[in-house]
């Protein structure tokens, strides 16, 4: 039974899309001898939404083409409602309505017929039409064979972008006349692989000259069978379909590179403050993943003060985040870890403990749920380089955000009296402060610092995941993992170390799935440390 | 008359006397114990990881617990709730179920758990204890106690009917991404088994498992994505769990999958999850529950109204466990009103063919195996965070707690009715592994 039920199905699919390609067609050419059209009565408009009041979503489908067919002024806006969720029908009546705003409990509606203001609606009383996957496909097509009327170049590719393998006998001649007038470059190109797709499965070899390098999977489907025979054109598309898989493959390693950079990004990161408090002070900080969560909750907060406004206060959210961090960071310094200097086994103990009291105080302040942080438009999405390799925005940006605070702290170390005490205090304590560094002070903005950076990467980890009470347990340990391995009191080897776990784990992922990934690293590292202790880049010089 | 059975009378009379005052004297004793209120359970965790799905239906139980006692109570007593936090820690859950059944507190039923996990670690509590416990999750099922009630989905009110749907949407490829644990581990075999059965070939499934609370999916998605552009339809059928969810769909949304390209069934992601994302780019992706705060029926919207009313939050959502809690403890009260006691066995036996209105404007029947007749429902997710019901099974449909696609269950089946009283019985050979009938 389900076998008939699935082959049904298909079939329905493909013939819900030839009928949307044909409609196209038929818009495409018609576009330009549509005459105003006459406005339709009340009535008719009344008949034409009472067909969509029908739970089969076949017979909904049908409707809204007759509606997209009919000379209704209000056919756009209609079909924009259905395909939005927002027509309905009065549930004891027969008027029918527009929610205009559908994001509380009561909704403002309007008379969809005259799109006069009608009060407010509920659940209660508006039943709104409903729509599947099917059928917003379908009606998007009509929406699109709508405003083709207005032959913007967009919708053209977009619509020339459907055609290529839907290309048959039936419109394979107006598409050739369409693709003849048609200006645009882009557009024409589109069309002249849907055609030469169309010619290759007629048995013309020439035509493959066209699909060769072309990354679009649908080309490559379509030329997969015809490559399984052993004519003359079989082994030219063998050829073609070749090139094609050997292009594909360099894509995926750049992508694949990419993602461990990526992921590797974070770990840095999240790493780069322990590294500092860590790596150069010695002082074991549990709670370093709840100045991490910090980070992100301070983003959060500076993000309900800005409604509306998600690019601003996340660029507020940069100093925000390292601020508040860091003034944490000052007061657990000056409070708890001042007093156990020397004593590691306490350190830890003490700081685990801050680091549950920190989880706690954030649970009783904001709730145990977890708050959304809105990304900006511009960090949605991905940069479409081709059909192969596309660049998640949000990931780039924390990459680059890694490397700019990476440059950021190395100079600060590198160039400024901070840095200079710093590393004067870590060489040697005591011959620092005969030279008159202040030790006690040094080590509390060195915390500070610390803290501050982790307070930035929960910033960039607020685009990236969940911000809630536990965000920074996650991070922890594989920040002590990454410092370690990198060598402790080195910040290149943190920055060496992150990115190289980030892509071998990457690397290992399609191969092996997420949990054995994480395990073969960690027992690799392991082993590494194991081989050599001091970690990928030794403290250069005697360490005292 | 003669003497001696006038004596006999006198005799007889006299025993029947004696143990009428006996009976009226025990049942007074008894009834100054009941005077007390009745005591409800609820261990949910109200801290730690499981807090974001939990919290709320310990509010939701003490809203029906406020709303009963305005009602009267029951049995003319008052009921009072005993409220723990597990703090999302399995073993804490065993321990706080004990001092739930034992001590002063001295529960008469337990509403609680949403982990598996959790589940199994209160199972053994409740088995000595001889307490009540109704869960309220969709589990992975293969498993029946005299104990538990399970009102959410078993799979089969839940996976199969959807994979049921995808099929008919014309899907021939799966990919089964889930989170690392029983729940998803048994539902995908399960499920991997019923495709077979179907005609999937071995190839056209993929299977996935990621830690909790993983966040990382890019390459997963971009390996989902290649698995999908192979020319024949592919859906993903999600059994991610809790927070993981909410970078999978901003992953899924960035890297431009849409529900048209790859739609993507889930069955631990409802209106709650939602509230965390962005669903514009999500429009059309999929879950498959036994109810949606969207449902249409008074009997759902007057909830709602309630809901709204108790935690004064006018955007409140409503979910599927909350409904199983609504649908459990009505069926709780009905039994208890039926035995006129809050006896544990007493309620055991009563609560079977307990049948009570659901919020999708039907009803609900409790079956001899401890789980209820549900009707499963696929919704589409819209832009405000809701979902849209695209379909619906005709009937409601009883939950299996032994699958018949796995080769070890198929013939099991379970009923706690005497004189059968067996949990796992072998219908073939007839023979019942675990159960009072089993001795």
């Amino acid at each position: 039974m389900t076998k008939i039920q699935h082959s049904t199905g298909r079939f329905l699919t493909r013939l819900l899309m030839h009928s949307v390609l044909l409609c196209l067609l038929m818009a495409w050419g018609l576009s330009v001898s549509q005459t105003a059209a006459a406005a339709v009565s009340d009535a008719q408009s009344r008949a034409l939404l009472e067909a969509l009041d029908t739970r089969s979503f076949q017979a909904k489908g049908d409707a809204a083409q007759a509606i997209a067919e009919s000379d209704a002024e209000q056919k756009t806006r209609w079909l924009q409602a259905l395909l939005d969720g927002r027509l309905g029908k009065e549930r004891r009546g027969e008027r029918f309505y527009i929610v205009t705003d559908d994001s509380g409990r009561e909704w403002p509606i309007i008379d969809a017929i005259t799109f006069e203001d009608a009060g407010t609606g509920t659940r209660r009383t508006v039943e709104v039409f409903k729509i599947n996957n099917d059928l917003r496909t379908r009606i998007q097509g009509l929406l699109a064979s709508l405003s083709l009327s207005a032959g913007n170049e967009t919708s053209r590719l977009a619509a020339a972008e459907r055609l290529v393998g839907e290309v048959t006998a039936d419109n394979a001649d107006s598409v050739r006349a369409m693709r003849d007038d048609e200006e645009s470059q882009s557009v024409r190109g589109q069309l002249d692989v849907a055609l030469a797709l169309y010619d290759v499965q007629q048995g013309d070899i020439d035509a493959l000259e066209t699909l060769r390098g072309n990354l679009d999977t649908r080309v490559r489907n379509t030329l997969t069978p015809i490559a399984a025979g052993d004519s003359e054109l079989a082994a030219e598309a063998q050829s073609v379909l070749g090139g094609i898989e050997s292009k594909r493959a360099w894509y995926d390693r750049a992508q694949t590179l990419f993602f461990g950079l990526s992921a590797g990004s974070i770990l840095v990161l999240a790493a780069i403050g322990l590294a500092i408090t860590f790596g150069v002070m010695g002082v074991i900080n549990m709670a370093h993943g709840e100045l991490i969560m910090i980070g992100a909750y301070t983003t959060w907060m500076i993000q309900q003060a800005l409604p509306g406004q998600p690019g601003l206060a996340l660029a507020l959210a940069i100093p925000g985040g390292f601020l508040v961090a860091g003034a944490f960071g000052v007061v657990i310094e000056r409070t708890v870890i001042r007093f156990l200097k020397g004593r590691p086994l306490e350190t830890l103990l003490a700081t685990f403990g801050l680091s549950l009291i920190l989880q706690q105080l954030v649970r009783s302040v904001f709730s145990p749920l977890n708050r959304r942080v809105t990304s900006p438009d511009w960090l949605q999405g991905a940069w479409q380089i081709n059909e192969a390799l596309s660049l998640t925005l949000n990931r780039l940006a924390v990459l680059l955000f890694c490397l700019v605070v990476f440059a950021g702290l190395w100079a600060l170390m590198r160039y400024t009296r901070l840095g200079l005490e710093v590393r004067a205090v870590t060489q040697n304590r005591a011959m620092a402060r005969a030279m008159g560094v202040r030790a006690t002070r040094v080590d509390m903005l060195t915390f500070g610092l610390g803290a501050g950076v982790a307070g930035l990467a929960g910033v960039a980890l607020s685009q990236l995941t969940n911000v809630g009470p536990n965000l920074g347990q996650g991070y922890i340990v594989d920040s002590f993992l990454v410092v370690v391995f990198g060598g402790v009191g080195n910040l290149w080897g943190t920055l060496v170390a992150g990115m190289s776990l980030g892509v071998i784990n990457q690397v290992l992922q399609p191969w092996v799935g997420a949990v054995l990934a994480k395990i073969i690293v960690l027992v690799g590292v392991i082993l590494f440390i194991q081989k050599r202790p001091q970690g990928i880049f030794a403290p250069k010089g005697r360490t005292s | 008359m003669t003497t001696t059975s006038l004596r006999k009378l006198i005799a007889g009379s006299s025993i029947a006397l004696g143990l009428t005052g006996f009976g009226s004297a025990a049942i007074a004793q008894e009834q100054t114990q009941d005077d007390g209120p009745i005591r409800v359970g609820i261990l949910h965790s109200l801290s730690g990881t499981m807090a974001i799905s939990e919290s709320t239906l310990k509010d939701e139980m003490l809203m029906l617990i406020d709303k009963q006692n305005e009602a009267g109570g029951l049995l003319g007593r008052q009921l009072e709730p005993v409220v723990m936090d597990p703090a999302s820690d399995w073993s804490l859950y065993a321990e706080q179920a004990r001092d739930m059944l034992t001590g002063d507190d001295h529960v008469d039923v337990i509403f609680g758990n949403w982990t598996s996990a959790s589940r199994k670690a209160v199972l053994p509590v409740v088995e000595e204890l001889n307490g009540l416990l109704f869960y309220p999750v969709q589990y992975e099922g293969e498993e029946s106690s005299e104990n538990i009630f399970y009102t959410g989905a078993a799979p089969n009110q839940q996976a199969i009917p959807a994979v049921d749907y995808l099929m008919s949407q014309g899907v021939e490829r799966w990919a089964l991404l889930g989170t690392d644990y029983v729940y998803p581990r048994t539902t995908n075999k399960i499920l991997e088994a019923y495709l077979k059965a179907n005609g999937v070939a071995g190839d056209d499934i993929m299977i996935n498992y990621t830690p909790f609370g993983f966040s990382d999916w890019q390459s997963i998605v971009s390996q989902v994505k290649d698995f999908g552009s192979q020319g024949r339809k592919t859906a993903v059928v999600s059994t991610i769990n809790g927070d993981a969810n909410v970078p999978f769909y901003n992953e899924l949304a960035n890297q431009g999958i849409s529900a048209s390209d790859i739609p993507v069934v889930a069955f631990s992601v409802g209106e709650q999850e939602l509230t965390g994302i962005d669903t514009a780019p999500l429009v059309g992706h999929m879950a498959a529950w036994n109810y949606f705060m969207s449902v249409d029926s008074d009997a759902n919207y007057d909830f709602i109204d309630d809901w709204v009313a108790y935690t004064g939050n006018d955007e409140a959502v409503t979910n599927d466990p909350m409904e199983a809690h609504y649908i459990g403890f009505n069926m709780w009260a009905q039994a208890v009103k039926k035995a006129g006691t809050t006896d544990v066995d007493a309620v055991k036996d009563s609560i079977i063919g307990v049948t009570v209105p659901n919020l999708s404007g039907g009803a609900s029947t409790m079956m001899p195996n401890h789980h209820i007749t549900k009707p499963v429902m696929i919704g589409e997710i819209q832009d405000d965070g809701q979902f849209s019901v695209v379909w619906q099974t005709p009937t409601t449909v009883a939950g299996d707690a032994w699958s018949d696609y796995l080769p070890d269950s198929k013939n099991l089946i379970s009923d706690w009715r005497a004189p059968l009283r067996c949990g796992k019985l072998d219908v073939e050979s007839m023979t019942c592994e675990d159960g009072p009938g089993a001795e």
